[in-house]
């Protein structure tokens, strides 16, 4: 466990008393994508919440390469290189596609803050070069100059993910990245999640969708009522009782 | 996108240009054309370009800009006072005090958004206003307003053998006179730098990160975006605008009062972006210009002008008319422009700018009938 890159030591939340997390402990290693399934109101949303600064937990902490994001700002979090792609598509919906990628690589090159009031946002060329490549990549490049606003359900969650991946993270977490997407549209994100993990990005991936986990993930973590109750590879939690028991039982594996 | 931006950019500024300049010949058929009026339109015009970098890009409300532009009045006339007549120190210190100003009152507000920063800067400016006309007197001299006086140091004036002799010596920018035509055209080239900085923050990264602030804040912090100095510094730009604009108003009559700074002269300012269209370039100079038009042109009607307006009818019926419409004019000009205020949130809350798009739409649309509409498309604000 030499090469873990994300650990969640001992993480407790509750609300009013609901105990949302209790105990999770998870490694992530380099280069892995690490799968965390469980029903729905495990908390699976939850712990993802608290490892981009959105929530606070209770106890414990999270630790990312060696620093502790806990009390840290999400955009400290995210200039550290943990990007999350949300489920219910966050984007701009008043501001062009390309803008709407544009925004999170300027992030990356810029930092946090920079006063370039003076200098041409179409002068960026590069970033922007970049930007139009991601979203031909996702099958957006006829729309680059339409209101992200304007887009279909799908085309948004593409959006979601290219302004995850412009900003070449080094752990990218993923909250069910195909759900309400067609079958074909879900077998291109696969494809391209799969091209990403050629390129050694470590991420943990919520899904639903266990053709989308059984495809792509090394790992796989179990969250059932707030707690982790298995971890292994997907044979091993294919062949566990308790994930069946909790989970599988009703999805017919 | 890249390069017709970048020119069109350029024509928009040129354009802008010819038009505030040459406002002395195509006003005057408006009866606008005098100096005084021109001085306002500029002067407010800067106000609400400031102000629509704040409030048209961030999307966070002030209310209480018009401190801004009391502080910058204050600092103006002090600086007529004390240092000298020329304009030039008089607006570099007026932008820069505003701009401090405006740092101390933006860091406590932008600890909230949405109303609660709306009210935070209207209570802050509420107490400007107070301040000024109680415990600052002898900085602001309280409701008496401050003026020149003979007495009046002007160091750097008698230093270089400028005497004021026994009359208020006026303000001047090189020995050029500011008051009348040469007032409006310093408050023109302002005006038109202003407009220029504007633009280019706009156009910039730093201006779409506003807009993206605007459009969903929490993502940008997601998007590893501390929000916070963008914002302060919105505010704080903002407020040197406003600054500016305060000092114009000294320029052009050199002495200041607390009712600069009162929540009335706040809201002004908010209508005149919002009636011209928050979010565009042009937009808040047109409101600008539109306010203060009616409230010089229409509050100028009085009954015997209406009179001699309706003479043509007869007598029962004249009076009638003259009755109601002496309600939208004079005092109550008012009334006008609330209904027009009105009118435009309801059938065009993009203001006059969004009327102007709609029917530049209708045009372009006949010329290429089959072209499917400009949906879906981002057009190029302007």
């Amino acid at each position: 466990m030499d090469n873990t890159v994300l650990h969640v030591a001992d993480v407790h939340k509750s609300f009013a008393g609901l105990h949302a997390l209790s105990d999770i402990d998870l490694s992530v290693r380099e280069g892995e994508t690490h799968a965390i399934i469980g029903p729905n109101g495990a908390g699976k949303s939850t712990l993802l919440n608290v490892c981009i600064g959105r929530l606070r937990p209770d106890s414990g902490h999270v630790v990312f390469d060696g620093e502790n994001l806990t009390g840290k700002k999400p955009h400290q979090i995210n200039q550290l290189g943990v990007v999350r792609v949300f489920q219910t598509p966050e984007i701009f919906p008043e501001l062009s596609l390309l803008e709407n990628v544009m925004i999170p690589i300027l992030a990356k090159r810029d930092g946090a803050f920079r006063l370039n009031w003076f200098r041409g946002f179409s002068g960026e060329t590069s970033a922007r070069a970049k930007a139009e490549d991601i979203l031909h990549d996702l099958g957006l490049g006829e729309l680059t100059g339409s209101e992200a606003g304007s887009l279909s359900r799908g085309d948004k969650r593409r959006l979601e993910l290219a302004m995850g991946l412009a900003q070449e993270p080094r752990l990218l977490l993923l909250d069910e990245p195909t759900a309400g997407m067609a079958r074909h549209d879900t077998n291109a994100t696969i494809d391209l999640l799969k091209r990403i993990k050629a390129q050694g990005m470590t991420k943990v991936i919520i899904e639903h969708d266990m053709h989308v986990v059984f495809s792509l993930a090394d790992r796989i973590s179990v969250l059932a009522g707030g707690r982790i109750i298995c971890q292994g590879t997907p044979e091993e939690v294919k062949a566990d009782p308790r994930v069946k028991e909790a989970y599988l039982g009703e999805e017919q594996v | 996108m890249k390069k017709s931006t970048a020119t069109s950019d350029w024509i928009l500024f040129i354009a802008f240009s010819a038009v505030v300049l040459s406002m002395p010949i195509w006003l005057a058929p408006f009866g606008a054309n005098y100096p005084d009026l021109m001085q306002k339109f500029a002067i407010f015009g800067v106000f609400a370009i400031g102000f629509n970098i704040l409030f048209g890009l961030t999307g966070y409300l002030s209310f209480g800009h018009a401190a801004f532009l009391g502080v910058g009045s204050y600092t103006a006339v002090w600086s007529f006072k004390l240092l000298t007549m020329n304009v030039l120190p008089a607006v570099v210190f007026s932008i820069l005090v505003a701009g401090v100003f405006a740092y101390l009152i933006g860091f406590i507000s932008l600890r909230r958004s949405g109303i609660y920063f709306s009210i935070l800067t209207l209570a802050f400016a509420q107490m400007s206003y107070n301040l000024a006309y109680s415990v600052l007197t002898p900085i602001t001299n309280g409701e008496t307003g401050l003026q020149l006086s003979l007495s009046d140091a002007r160091v750097l004036d008698s230093m270089v053998g400028i005497s004021t002799g026994r009359s208020l010596p006026s303000t001047t920018l090189f020995g050029t006179k500011m008051s009348g035509l040469p007032g409006f055209y310093f408050c023109a080239i302002a005006l038109i730098i202003g407009f220029f900085i504007a633009l280019r923050i706009t156009r910039s990264p730093f201006g779409t990160m506003l807009r993206g602030i605007k459009s969903n804040q929490t993502r940008m912090s997601y998007t590893g975006l501390n929000t916070r100095p963008y914002l302060i510094w919105a505010f704080v730009i903002s407020g040197m605008y406003a600054g500016l604009a305060g000092s114009l108003l000294a320029v052009t009559d050199p002495l200041a009062g607390a009712e600069r700074m009162q929540w009335t002269a706040s809201g002004e300012v908010v209508l005149m972006t919002i009636l011209g269209g928050a979010g565009t370039l042009i937009g808040p100079v047109l409101g600008a210009s539109l306010i203060k038009y009616f409230e010089n042109i229409f509050s100028a009607f009085n009954q015997g002008t209406l009179n001699q307006a309706f003479a043509a009818l007869p007598d029962g019926i004249q009076s009638v008319v003259v009755d109601v419409v002496s309600l939208f004019v004079g005092e109550g000009w008012h009334l006008t422009l609330g209904l027009l205020f009105m009118i435009t949130v309801i059938f065009l809350p993009g203001g006059i700018m969004e009327g102007i798009r709609r029917i530049a739409g209708l045009f372009s649309r006949r010329k290429d009938k089959p072209s499917t509409g400009a949906a879906g498309t981002v057009a190029e604000q302007s």
